[in-house]
Protein backbone atom coordinates (compact mmCIF):
# COMPACT_ATOMS: atom_id res chain seq x y z
CA UNK A 1 0.00 0.00 0.00
CA UNK A 2 2.89 2.35 0.76
CA UNK A 3 5.50 3.46 -1.69
CA UNK A 4 9.10 4.09 -0.66
CA UNK A 5 10.07 7.66 -1.38
CA UNK A 6 13.71 8.62 -1.65
CA UNK A 7 14.56 11.88 0.21
CA UNK A 8 17.88 13.68 -0.21
CA UNK A 9 19.36 16.68 1.65
CA UNK A 10 20.89 19.24 -0.71
CA UNK A 11 22.78 22.37 0.25
CA UNK A 12 21.92 25.52 -1.67
CA UNK A 13 25.10 25.39 -3.68
CA UNK A 14 25.60 25.50 -7.39
CA UNK A 15 25.56 22.09 -9.02
CA UNK A 16 24.40 20.01 -6.08
CA UNK A 17 21.08 18.99 -7.63
CA UNK A 18 22.97 18.03 -10.75
CA UNK A 19 25.33 15.90 -8.63
CA UNK A 20 22.41 13.98 -7.11
CA UNK A 21 20.83 13.32 -10.48
CA UNK A 22 24.18 12.22 -11.91
CA UNK A 23 24.55 9.59 -9.17
CA UNK A 24 21.08 8.23 -9.97
CA UNK A 25 21.82 8.17 -13.67
CA UNK A 26 25.12 6.39 -13.17
CA UNK A 27 23.32 3.70 -11.17
CA UNK A 28 20.50 3.37 -13.65
CA UNK A 29 17.83 4.58 -11.22
CA UNK A 30 14.93 6.07 -13.16
CA UNK A 31 12.96 9.03 -11.76
CA UNK A 32 9.17 8.82 -11.95
CA UNK A 33 8.36 11.98 -10.06
CA UNK A 34 10.07 14.53 -7.87
CA UNK A 35 9.51 17.59 -5.77
CA UNK A 36 12.04 20.04 -4.41
CA UNK A 37 11.30 21.88 -1.17
CA UNK A 38 13.63 24.78 -0.57
CA UNK A 39 14.68 26.97 2.35
CA UNK A 40 17.27 29.75 2.31
CA UNK A 41 20.13 27.41 3.19
CA UNK A 42 19.17 24.00 1.90
CA UNK A 43 16.69 22.01 -0.13
CA UNK A 44 14.98 18.66 0.31
CA UNK A 45 14.63 16.60 -2.82
CA UNK A 46 11.88 13.99 -2.68
CA UNK A 47 11.77 11.40 -5.41
CA UNK A 48 9.71 8.47 -6.55
CA UNK A 49 12.15 6.22 -8.42
CA UNK A 50 12.33 2.82 -10.08
CA UNK A 51 14.56 1.34 -7.36
CA UNK A 52 14.53 3.45 -4.18
CA UNK A 53 16.83 1.19 -2.16
CA UNK A 54 19.48 1.15 -4.85
CA UNK A 55 19.12 4.93 -5.21
CA UNK A 56 19.56 5.50 -1.50
CA UNK A 57 22.58 3.22 -1.20
CA UNK A 58 24.27 4.83 -4.18
CA UNK A 59 23.69 8.33 -2.82
CA UNK A 60 24.94 7.44 0.66
CA UNK A 61 27.98 5.90 -0.92
CA UNK A 62 28.66 9.28 -2.51
CA UNK A 63 28.32 11.04 0.84
CA UNK A 64 24.76 12.41 0.60
CA UNK A 65 22.23 12.29 3.42
CA UNK A 66 19.51 10.14 1.88
CA UNK A 67 16.67 8.15 3.37
CA UNK A 68 13.55 6.19 2.46
CA UNK A 69 10.13 7.21 3.73
CA UNK A 70 6.72 5.61 3.31
CA UNK A 71 4.31 7.73 1.32
CA UNK A 72 0.94 7.19 -0.28
CA UNK A 73 0.44 7.44 -4.02
CA UNK A 74 -3.17 7.49 -5.10
CA UNK A 75 -5.07 7.60 -8.39
CA UNK A 76 -7.96 9.95 -8.75
CA UNK A 77 -10.30 10.87 -11.58
CA UNK A 78 -9.41 13.91 -13.62
CA UNK A 79 -12.32 16.00 -12.47
CA UNK A 80 -12.61 19.44 -10.93
CA UNK A 81 -13.01 19.29 -7.16
CA UNK A 82 -12.02 15.64 -6.69
CA UNK A 83 -8.81 16.40 -4.81
CA UNK A 84 -10.61 18.88 -2.59
CA UNK A 85 -13.25 16.25 -1.71
CA UNK A 86 -10.62 13.76 -0.65
CA UNK A 87 -8.64 16.29 1.33
CA UNK A 88 -11.78 17.36 3.17
CA UNK A 89 -12.29 13.74 4.29
CA UNK A 90 -8.70 13.51 5.46
CA UNK A 91 -8.95 16.81 7.31
CA UNK A 92 -12.18 15.77 9.01
CA UNK A 93 -10.36 12.75 10.40
CA UNK A 94 -7.81 15.07 12.02
CA UNK A 95 -4.97 13.87 9.84
CA UNK A 96 -2.30 16.39 8.85
CA UNK A 97 -0.82 16.44 5.40
CA UNK A 98 2.95 16.91 5.74
CA UNK A 99 3.60 17.43 2.04
CA UNK A 100 2.16 16.56 -1.36
CA UNK A 101 3.13 16.62 -5.01
CA UNK A 102 1.85 15.33 -8.35
CA UNK A 103 2.88 12.19 -10.16
CA UNK A 104 2.79 12.08 -13.90
CA UNK A 105 1.56 8.77 -15.28
CA UNK A 106 0.94 9.77 -18.86
CA UNK A 107 -2.58 8.34 -18.54
CA UNK A 108 -6.03 9.89 -18.19
CA UNK A 109 -6.12 9.62 -14.40
CA UNK A 110 -4.37 12.08 -12.14
CA UNK A 111 -2.08 10.84 -9.40
CA UNK A 112 -0.66 12.43 -6.30
CA UNK A 113 2.04 11.53 -3.81
CA UNK A 114 1.63 12.58 -0.20
CA UNK A 115 2.66 11.95 3.35
CA UNK A 116 0.35 12.42 6.34
CA UNK A 117 0.77 12.47 10.08
CA UNK A 118 -0.92 9.04 10.23
CA UNK A 119 -0.55 6.97 7.07
CA UNK A 120 -2.62 3.94 8.23
CA UNK A 121 -5.54 6.15 9.17
CA UNK A 122 -5.31 8.01 5.86
CA UNK A 123 -5.51 4.68 4.03
CA UNK A 124 -8.67 3.74 5.98
CA UNK A 125 -10.31 7.03 5.06
CA UNK A 126 -9.35 6.78 1.40
CA UNK A 127 -10.43 3.15 1.00
CA UNK A 128 -13.94 4.21 1.94
CA UNK A 129 -13.76 6.71 -0.92
CA UNK A 130 -12.87 3.97 -3.41
CA UNK A 131 -9.53 5.50 -4.18
CA UNK A 132 -6.97 3.40 -6.03
CA UNK A 133 -3.49 3.03 -4.54
CA UNK A 134 -0.28 2.64 -6.46
CA UNK A 135 1.90 -0.34 -5.64
CA UNK A 136 5.57 -0.76 -6.42
CA UNK A 137 4.59 -2.72 -9.51
CA UNK A 138 2.38 0.13 -10.74
CA UNK A 139 5.34 2.46 -10.41
CA UNK A 140 7.52 0.13 -12.49
CA UNK A 141 4.75 -0.08 -15.10
CA UNK A 142 4.76 3.68 -15.64
CA UNK A 143 8.33 3.44 -16.89
CA UNK B 1 46.45 64.90 32.41
CA UNK B 2 47.68 62.29 34.88
CA UNK B 3 45.29 60.98 37.53
CA UNK B 4 47.84 59.70 40.03
CA UNK B 5 51.21 61.25 39.23
CA UNK B 6 52.86 59.84 42.35
CA UNK B 7 52.24 56.32 41.13
CA UNK B 8 52.15 56.64 37.36
CA UNK B 9 55.42 58.56 37.16
CA UNK B 10 57.39 57.06 40.06
CA UNK B 11 61.00 56.05 39.43
CA UNK B 12 61.56 52.45 38.35
CA UNK B 13 63.60 51.81 41.53
CA UNK B 14 60.85 53.05 43.79
CA UNK B 15 58.31 51.08 41.80
CA UNK B 16 60.35 47.86 42.11
CA UNK B 17 60.52 48.43 45.84
CA UNK B 18 56.77 48.90 46.10
CA UNK B 19 56.09 45.87 43.87
CA UNK B 20 58.39 43.67 45.94
CA UNK B 21 56.69 44.60 49.19
CA UNK B 22 53.29 43.99 47.66
CA UNK B 23 54.30 40.70 46.07
CA UNK B 24 55.61 39.37 49.38
CA UNK B 25 52.34 40.32 51.03
CA UNK B 26 50.28 38.70 48.27
CA UNK B 27 52.24 35.44 48.36
CA UNK B 28 51.79 35.35 52.11
CA UNK B 29 48.07 35.96 51.70
CA UNK B 30 47.45 33.18 49.17
CA UNK B 31 49.66 30.73 51.07
CA UNK B 32 47.65 31.18 54.22
CA UNK B 33 44.17 31.72 52.77
CA UNK B 34 43.99 29.55 49.64
CA UNK B 35 44.48 25.81 50.06
CA UNK B 36 44.97 25.33 46.32
CA UNK B 37 47.90 27.76 46.22
CA UNK B 38 49.38 26.43 49.45
CA UNK B 39 49.46 22.93 47.96
CA UNK B 40 50.90 24.20 44.70
CA UNK B 41 53.66 26.01 46.55
CA UNK B 42 54.37 23.06 48.80
CA UNK B 43 54.66 20.83 45.74
CA UNK B 44 57.21 23.27 44.36
CA UNK B 45 59.03 23.17 47.72
CA UNK B 46 58.24 26.81 48.40
CA UNK B 47 57.44 28.67 51.55
CA UNK B 48 56.23 32.28 51.65
CA UNK B 49 59.59 33.37 53.06
CA UNK B 50 61.35 32.19 49.89
CA UNK B 51 59.83 35.06 47.95
CA UNK B 52 61.67 38.17 49.06
CA UNK B 53 60.92 40.43 46.12
CA UNK B 54 60.07 40.60 42.43
CA UNK B 55 63.42 39.05 41.55
CA UNK B 56 62.05 35.78 43.00
CA UNK B 57 58.91 35.78 40.84
CA UNK B 58 60.10 32.97 38.58
CA UNK B 59 60.19 30.56 41.53
CA UNK B 60 56.41 30.72 41.73
CA UNK B 61 54.14 28.33 39.79
CA UNK B 62 51.89 29.59 37.00
CA UNK B 63 48.11 29.86 37.23
CA UNK B 64 45.86 29.10 34.23
CA UNK B 65 42.17 29.21 33.39
CA UNK B 66 42.08 25.48 34.18
CA UNK B 67 43.04 26.24 37.80
CA UNK B 68 40.01 28.51 37.99
CA UNK B 69 37.84 25.79 36.49
CA UNK B 70 39.17 23.17 38.90
CA UNK B 71 38.38 25.38 41.87
CA UNK B 72 35.00 26.57 40.55
CA UNK B 73 33.34 28.63 41.86
CA UNK B 74 35.14 30.21 44.84
CA UNK B 75 38.15 27.93 45.43
CA UNK B 76 40.80 30.56 44.72
CA UNK B 77 39.18 33.30 46.81
CA UNK B 78 41.53 34.62 49.46
CA UNK B 79 38.95 36.58 51.42
CA UNK B 80 35.95 35.28 53.38
CA UNK B 81 32.58 35.62 51.69
CA UNK B 82 31.58 38.32 54.16
CA UNK B 83 34.28 40.57 52.63
CA UNK B 84 33.37 39.82 49.01
CA UNK B 85 31.05 42.54 47.75
CA UNK B 86 30.85 41.72 44.04
CA UNK B 87 31.04 38.71 41.74
CA UNK B 88 31.80 38.80 38.01
CA UNK B 89 32.15 35.91 35.58
CA UNK B 90 33.46 35.27 32.09
CA UNK B 91 33.54 32.32 29.72
CA UNK B 92 35.34 29.20 30.80
CA UNK B 93 36.85 26.87 28.23
CA UNK B 94 33.97 24.41 28.66
CA UNK B 95 30.63 24.47 30.44
CA UNK B 96 31.66 26.28 33.60
CA UNK B 97 32.20 30.01 33.91
CA UNK B 98 35.34 31.63 35.27
CA UNK B 99 34.23 33.35 38.49
CA UNK B 100 35.98 36.21 40.25
CA UNK B 101 35.18 38.06 43.49
CA UNK B 102 36.03 41.57 44.68
CA UNK B 103 36.37 43.04 48.13
CA UNK B 104 35.44 46.66 48.74
CA UNK B 105 39.12 47.56 48.42
CA UNK B 106 39.43 45.63 45.14
CA UNK B 107 36.58 47.71 43.71
CA UNK B 108 38.40 50.85 44.91
CA UNK B 109 41.58 49.78 43.11
CA UNK B 110 39.62 48.86 39.99
CA UNK B 111 37.85 52.22 39.77
CA UNK B 112 41.19 53.97 40.43
CA UNK B 113 42.74 52.12 37.47
CA UNK B 114 39.83 52.92 35.16
CA UNK B 115 39.92 56.55 36.31
CA UNK B 116 43.64 56.66 35.42
CA UNK B 117 42.86 55.20 31.99
CA UNK B 118 40.05 57.64 31.29
CA UNK B 119 42.19 60.57 32.46
CA UNK B 120 44.88 59.34 30.08
CA UNK B 121 42.30 59.64 27.30
CA UNK B 122 41.45 63.18 28.34
CA UNK B 123 38.16 62.57 30.16
CA UNK B 124 37.47 64.81 33.17
CA UNK B 125 34.63 65.54 35.57
CA UNK B 126 33.30 67.99 33.01
CA UNK B 127 32.50 65.19 30.57
CA UNK B 128 29.32 63.21 29.98
CA UNK B 129 30.26 59.61 29.24
CA UNK B 130 28.06 56.90 27.75
CA UNK B 131 29.08 53.45 28.90
CA UNK B 132 28.01 51.09 26.13
CA UNK B 133 29.57 47.86 27.32
CA UNK B 134 27.20 45.16 28.52
CA UNK B 135 26.22 45.55 32.18
CA UNK B 136 26.06 42.34 34.16
CA UNK B 137 28.43 39.49 34.87
CA UNK B 138 30.72 40.84 32.15
CA UNK B 139 33.24 43.24 33.74
CA UNK B 140 33.05 45.81 30.92
CA UNK B 141 29.90 47.69 31.89
CA UNK B 142 30.24 48.00 35.66
CA UNK B 143 34.03 48.38 35.47
CA UNK B 144 33.91 51.38 33.15
CA UNK B 145 30.93 52.72 35.08
CA UNK B 146 32.67 52.72 38.47
CA UNK B 147 35.84 54.25 37.03
CA UNK B 148 34.02 57.07 35.26
CA UNK B 149 32.04 57.76 38.41
CA UNK B 150 35.22 57.86 40.50
CA UNK B 151 36.59 60.38 38.01
CA UNK B 152 33.51 62.49 38.60
CA UNK B 153 32.23 62.40 35.03
CA UNK B 154 28.49 62.19 34.37
CA UNK B 155 27.87 58.54 33.63
CA UNK B 156 25.09 57.42 31.27
CA UNK B 157 24.79 53.62 31.71
CA UNK B 158 23.60 52.74 28.19
CA UNK B 159 24.68 49.09 28.17
CA UNK B 160 24.36 47.44 24.73
CA UNK B 161 21.61 46.58 22.34
CA UNK B 162 19.81 49.78 21.40
CA UNK B 163 21.91 51.81 18.99
CA UNK B 164 19.07 54.16 18.07
CA UNK B 165 18.57 55.18 21.69
CA UNK B 166 22.32 55.55 22.10
CA UNK B 167 22.75 57.92 19.16
CA UNK B 168 19.68 59.92 20.14
CA UNK B 169 20.96 60.41 23.69
CA UNK B 170 24.46 61.09 22.42
CA UNK B 171 23.04 64.07 20.53
CA UNK B 172 20.39 65.19 23.06
CA UNK B 173 22.65 64.96 26.13
CA UNK B 174 25.70 66.30 24.32
CA UNK B 175 27.76 63.29 25.40
CA UNK B 176 31.49 64.00 25.11
CA UNK B 177 32.90 60.53 25.77
CA UNK B 178 31.98 56.91 25.16
CA UNK B 179 33.27 53.56 26.39
CA UNK B 180 32.47 50.54 24.18
CA UNK B 181 34.04 47.96 21.90
CA UNK B 182 35.82 49.46 18.85
CA UNK B 183 33.68 47.49 16.40
CA UNK B 184 30.51 48.76 18.05
CA UNK B 185 31.81 52.33 17.85
CA UNK B 186 32.42 51.89 14.11
CA UNK B 187 28.87 50.64 13.82
CA UNK B 188 27.62 53.68 15.75
CA UNK B 189 29.62 55.90 13.37
CA UNK B 190 27.92 54.26 10.41
CA UNK B 191 24.48 54.75 11.91
CA UNK B 192 25.27 58.44 12.51
CA UNK B 193 26.55 58.76 8.95
CA UNK B 194 23.34 57.26 7.58
CA UNK B 195 21.30 59.66 9.67
CA UNK B 196 23.49 62.47 8.39
CA UNK B 197 23.89 63.66 11.97
CA UNK B 198 27.61 63.33 12.64
CA UNK B 199 27.86 67.13 12.89
CA UNK B 200 25.30 67.15 15.70
CA UNK B 201 27.37 65.12 18.16
CA UNK B 202 29.75 66.62 20.71
CA UNK B 203 31.83 63.47 21.22
CA UNK B 204 35.53 64.03 21.92
CA UNK B 205 36.92 60.80 23.37
CA UNK B 206 36.37 57.07 23.10
CA UNK B 207 37.80 54.42 25.41
CA UNK B 208 37.59 51.18 23.48
CA UNK B 209 38.46 47.65 24.47
CA UNK B 210 37.26 44.10 25.15
CA UNK B 211 38.37 42.93 21.70
CA UNK B 212 41.47 43.15 19.53
CA UNK B 213 41.64 46.04 17.08
CA UNK B 214 44.24 47.69 14.94
CA UNK B 215 45.89 51.05 14.50
CA UNK B 216 43.95 51.46 11.25
CA UNK B 217 40.64 50.87 13.01
CA UNK B 218 41.61 53.53 15.52
CA UNK B 219 42.40 56.00 12.75
CA UNK B 220 39.17 55.17 10.98
CA UNK B 221 37.15 55.78 14.19
CA UNK B 222 38.99 59.05 14.80
CA UNK B 223 38.43 60.30 11.25
CA UNK B 224 34.77 59.32 11.01
CA UNK B 225 33.75 60.79 14.36
CA UNK B 226 36.39 63.56 14.67
CA UNK B 227 37.39 62.25 18.11
CA UNK B 228 40.38 60.70 19.89
CA UNK B 229 40.19 56.97 20.52
CA UNK B 230 42.14 55.02 23.15
CA UNK B 231 42.79 51.35 23.71
CA UNK B 232 41.93 49.93 27.13
CA UNK B 233 42.90 46.39 28.09
CA UNK B 234 41.84 44.08 30.84
CA UNK B 235 40.57 40.66 31.71
CA UNK B 236 38.20 39.65 34.45
CA UNK B 237 40.65 37.17 35.99
CA UNK B 238 43.05 40.03 36.74
CA UNK B 239 40.40 42.69 37.35
CA UNK B 240 38.46 43.75 34.28
CA UNK B 241 39.05 46.72 31.95
CA UNK B 242 41.74 49.05 33.22
CA UNK B 243 44.71 46.72 33.61
CA UNK B 244 46.42 48.79 30.90
CA UNK B 245 45.55 51.70 28.59
CA UNK B 246 47.34 53.73 25.94
CA UNK B 247 48.18 57.43 26.27
CA UNK B 248 47.99 60.19 23.66
CA UNK B 249 51.27 58.99 22.08
CA UNK B 250 49.76 55.58 21.26
CA UNK B 251 53.04 53.78 21.67
CA UNK B 252 51.79 50.86 23.67
CA UNK B 253 49.44 50.42 26.62
CA UNK B 254 50.68 51.53 30.05
CA UNK B 255 50.29 48.74 32.59
CA UNK B 256 49.30 49.83 36.10
CA UNK B 257 52.31 48.05 37.48
CA UNK B 258 51.78 49.14 41.06
CA UNK B 259 48.82 46.71 41.03
CA UNK B 260 49.64 44.20 38.31
CA UNK B 261 53.11 42.77 37.85
CA UNK B 262 53.61 41.82 34.19
CA UNK B 263 55.97 39.24 32.68
CA UNK B 264 56.38 38.08 29.09
CA UNK B 265 57.17 34.39 28.66
CA UNK B 266 57.69 31.95 25.84
CA UNK B 267 54.42 29.94 25.82
CA UNK B 268 56.32 26.77 24.89
CA UNK B 269 59.33 26.82 27.22
CA UNK B 270 57.62 29.01 29.87
CA UNK B 271 60.88 30.95 30.23
CA UNK B 272 60.96 34.76 30.19
CA UNK B 273 61.75 36.36 26.83
CA UNK B 274 64.05 39.34 26.37
CA UNK B 275 62.60 42.86 26.63
CA UNK B 276 60.90 43.82 23.39
CA UNK B 277 60.39 40.25 22.21
CA UNK B 278 56.93 38.83 21.69
CA UNK B 279 55.60 36.25 24.09
CA UNK B 280 52.67 35.43 26.33
CA UNK B 281 51.61 38.07 28.84
CA UNK B 282 51.55 36.86 32.46
CA UNK B 283 50.20 38.86 35.40
CA UNK B 284 50.56 38.61 39.14
CA UNK B 285 48.05 40.74 41.00
CA UNK B 286 49.91 42.36 43.89
CA UNK B 287 47.17 44.28 45.68
CA UNK B 288 44.13 42.12 45.13
CA UNK B 289 42.33 40.66 48.14
CA UNK B 290 39.32 38.80 46.72
CA UNK B 291 41.05 36.55 44.24
CA UNK B 292 44.77 37.28 43.94
CA UNK B 293 46.31 35.35 41.05
CA UNK B 294 49.93 34.36 40.90
CA UNK B 295 51.59 34.40 37.48
CA UNK B 296 48.30 34.09 35.61
CA UNK B 297 48.83 33.13 31.97
CA UNK B 298 46.60 35.46 29.92
CA UNK B 299 47.33 33.64 26.61
CA UNK B 300 47.54 37.09 24.99
CA UNK B 301 50.65 37.56 22.87
CA UNK B 302 52.48 40.87 23.13
CA UNK B 303 55.84 42.48 23.95
CA UNK B 304 56.82 44.91 26.69
CA UNK B 305 58.94 48.05 26.92
CA UNK B 306 60.21 49.65 30.13
CA UNK B 307 61.39 52.90 28.54
CA UNK B 308 59.98 56.12 29.93
CA UNK B 309 57.15 57.40 27.74
CA UNK B 310 56.95 60.87 26.20
CA UNK B 311 53.81 61.42 28.28
CA UNK B 312 55.96 61.39 31.43
CA UNK B 313 54.72 58.06 32.77
CA UNK B 314 57.31 55.51 33.83
CA UNK B 315 54.87 52.60 33.69
CA UNK B 316 55.87 49.79 31.33
CA UNK B 317 54.05 49.60 28.01
CA UNK B 318 52.75 46.50 26.28
CA UNK B 319 52.39 46.59 22.50
CA UNK B 320 49.16 46.00 20.59
CA UNK B 321 48.18 42.36 20.90
CA UNK B 322 49.54 40.06 18.26
CA UNK B 323 47.13 37.21 18.85
CA UNK B 324 46.53 34.46 21.36
CA UNK B 325 48.44 31.37 22.35
CA UNK B 326 45.16 29.45 22.63
CA UNK B 327 42.07 29.23 20.42
CA UNK B 328 39.89 31.73 22.25
CA UNK B 329 37.83 33.98 19.97
CA UNK B 330 36.45 37.36 20.90
CA UNK B 331 33.10 37.85 19.16
CA UNK B 332 31.14 41.05 19.81
CA UNK B 333 33.33 41.50 22.89
CA UNK B 334 32.38 38.07 24.27
CA UNK B 335 35.08 35.46 24.85
CA UNK B 336 34.24 32.24 23.06
CA UNK B 337 36.12 28.95 23.05
CA UNK B 338 35.38 26.43 20.28
CA UNK B 339 35.39 23.80 23.04
CA UNK B 340 32.23 25.41 24.48
CA UNK B 341 30.42 24.90 21.19
CA UNK B 342 31.70 21.36 20.99
CA UNK B 343 30.53 20.57 24.53
CA UNK B 344 27.07 22.00 23.80
CA UNK B 345 26.66 19.96 20.61
CA UNK B 346 27.86 16.87 22.43
CA UNK B 347 25.38 17.37 25.21
CA UNK B 348 22.56 17.84 22.74
CA UNK B 349 23.23 14.89 20.51
CA UNK B 350 25.34 12.30 22.32
CA UNK B 351 28.22 12.49 19.90
CA UNK B 352 29.57 15.64 18.31
CA UNK B 353 28.60 16.16 14.70
CA UNK B 354 31.12 17.79 12.43
CA UNK B 355 30.83 21.54 12.76
CA UNK B 356 32.57 24.71 11.69
CA UNK B 357 32.36 28.16 13.25
CA UNK B 358 32.51 30.95 10.69
CA UNK B 359 33.26 34.34 12.21
CA UNK B 360 32.96 37.42 10.05
CA UNK B 361 32.43 41.13 10.39
CA UNK B 362 29.55 42.64 8.44
CA UNK B 363 28.96 46.41 8.70
CA UNK B 364 31.45 46.45 11.58
CA UNK B 365 29.47 43.96 13.64
CA UNK B 366 30.78 40.48 14.28
CA UNK B 367 28.71 37.61 12.97
CA UNK B 368 28.89 33.98 13.96
CA UNK B 369 27.59 31.18 11.77
CA UNK B 370 27.84 27.58 12.87
CA UNK B 371 27.63 25.01 10.12
CA UNK B 372 26.58 21.56 11.24
CA UNK B 373 26.66 18.50 9.04
CA UNK B 374 23.31 16.75 8.64
CA UNK B 375 24.20 13.23 9.57
CA UNK B 376 21.86 10.29 9.13
CA UNK B 377 20.49 10.57 12.67
CA UNK B 378 19.50 14.22 12.20
CA UNK B 379 18.05 13.84 8.74
CA UNK B 380 14.34 13.96 8.03
CA UNK B 381 12.20 14.14 4.91
CA UNK B 382 10.26 16.96 6.54
CA UNK B 383 11.44 20.59 6.48
CA UNK B 384 9.60 21.16 9.76
CA UNK B 385 11.80 18.60 11.52
CA UNK B 386 14.98 20.07 10.06
CA UNK B 387 13.94 23.56 11.09
CA UNK B 388 13.20 22.45 14.60
CA UNK B 389 16.66 20.84 14.67
CA UNK B 390 18.19 24.16 13.58
CA UNK B 391 16.31 25.98 16.33
CA UNK B 392 17.35 23.46 18.95
CA UNK B 393 21.02 23.73 18.00
CA UNK B 394 20.73 27.53 18.02
CA UNK B 395 19.26 27.41 21.49
CA UNK B 396 21.91 25.16 23.05
CA UNK B 397 24.68 27.23 21.47
CA UNK B 398 23.22 30.49 22.75
CA UNK B 399 22.88 29.02 26.23
CA UNK B 400 26.48 27.81 26.14
CA UNK B 401 28.29 30.87 24.79
CA UNK B 402 25.85 33.69 25.48
CA UNK B 403 25.78 34.77 21.85
CA UNK B 404 23.24 34.12 19.16
CA UNK B 405 24.59 32.27 16.16
CA UNK B 406 23.13 31.55 12.76
CA UNK B 407 22.89 27.79 12.41
CA UNK B 408 23.31 26.40 8.92
CA UNK B 409 22.79 22.75 8.11
CA UNK B 410 25.22 21.43 5.54
CA UNK B 411 25.71 18.15 3.71
CA UNK B 412 27.65 15.34 5.37
CA UNK B 413 31.39 15.39 4.74
CA UNK B 414 31.18 18.84 3.18
CA UNK B 415 33.16 20.50 5.97
CA UNK B 416 36.90 20.48 5.72
CA UNK B 417 38.70 17.64 7.49
CA UNK B 418 42.23 18.25 8.59
CA UNK B 419 44.85 15.59 9.02
CA UNK B 420 46.27 16.96 12.25
CA UNK B 421 44.47 19.01 14.87
CA UNK B 422 40.83 19.49 13.92
CA UNK B 423 40.05 22.94 12.57
CA UNK B 424 36.69 24.19 13.80
CA UNK B 425 37.01 27.91 13.19
CA UNK B 426 37.25 30.08 10.11
CA UNK B 427 37.79 33.69 11.15
CA UNK B 428 37.18 35.89 8.12
CA UNK B 429 37.49 39.15 10.04
CA UNK B 430 40.26 41.23 8.64
CA UNK B 431 41.71 43.46 11.31
CA UNK B 432 43.47 45.97 9.11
Amino acid sequence: MFIKQLSVFIENREGRLDDVLAVLKKNDVNIVSLSLADTSDYGLLRLIVSDPKKGRDALKEEGFSAMLTDVLVIKLEHRTGRLQELLAKICNSSINIEYMYALSTGKDDASIVFKTSDLEKAVEVLIKENVGFFTDDDIKEIM
Amino acid sequence: MIWNEARECMSRDELAHLQSARLVKTVDRVYHNVEYYRKKMQQAGLEPGDIKGIEDIDKLPYTTKNDLRDTYPFGLFAAPQSEIVRIHASSGTTGKATVVGYTRKDLEVWSECVARAMTMAGVTRNDIIQVAYGYGLFTGGLGAHDGAQKLGATVVPMSTGNTKKLTTMMKDFGATAIACTPSYLLHIAEVLEEEGSIDEIKLKYAICGAEPWTENMRKSIEEKLHIKAFDIYGLSEIMGPGVACDCEYHKGLHVYEDHFLPEIIDPETLKPVAEGETGELVFTTITKEGIPLIRYRTKDLTSISYDKCECGRTLARISRFKGRSDDMLIIRGVNVFPSQVEAALLEMSGTTPHYMMIVDRVNNLDTLEIQVEVEERFFSDEIRELESLTKKIGHVIQTAIGLSAKIKLVEPKSLERSMGKAVHVIDKRKLV
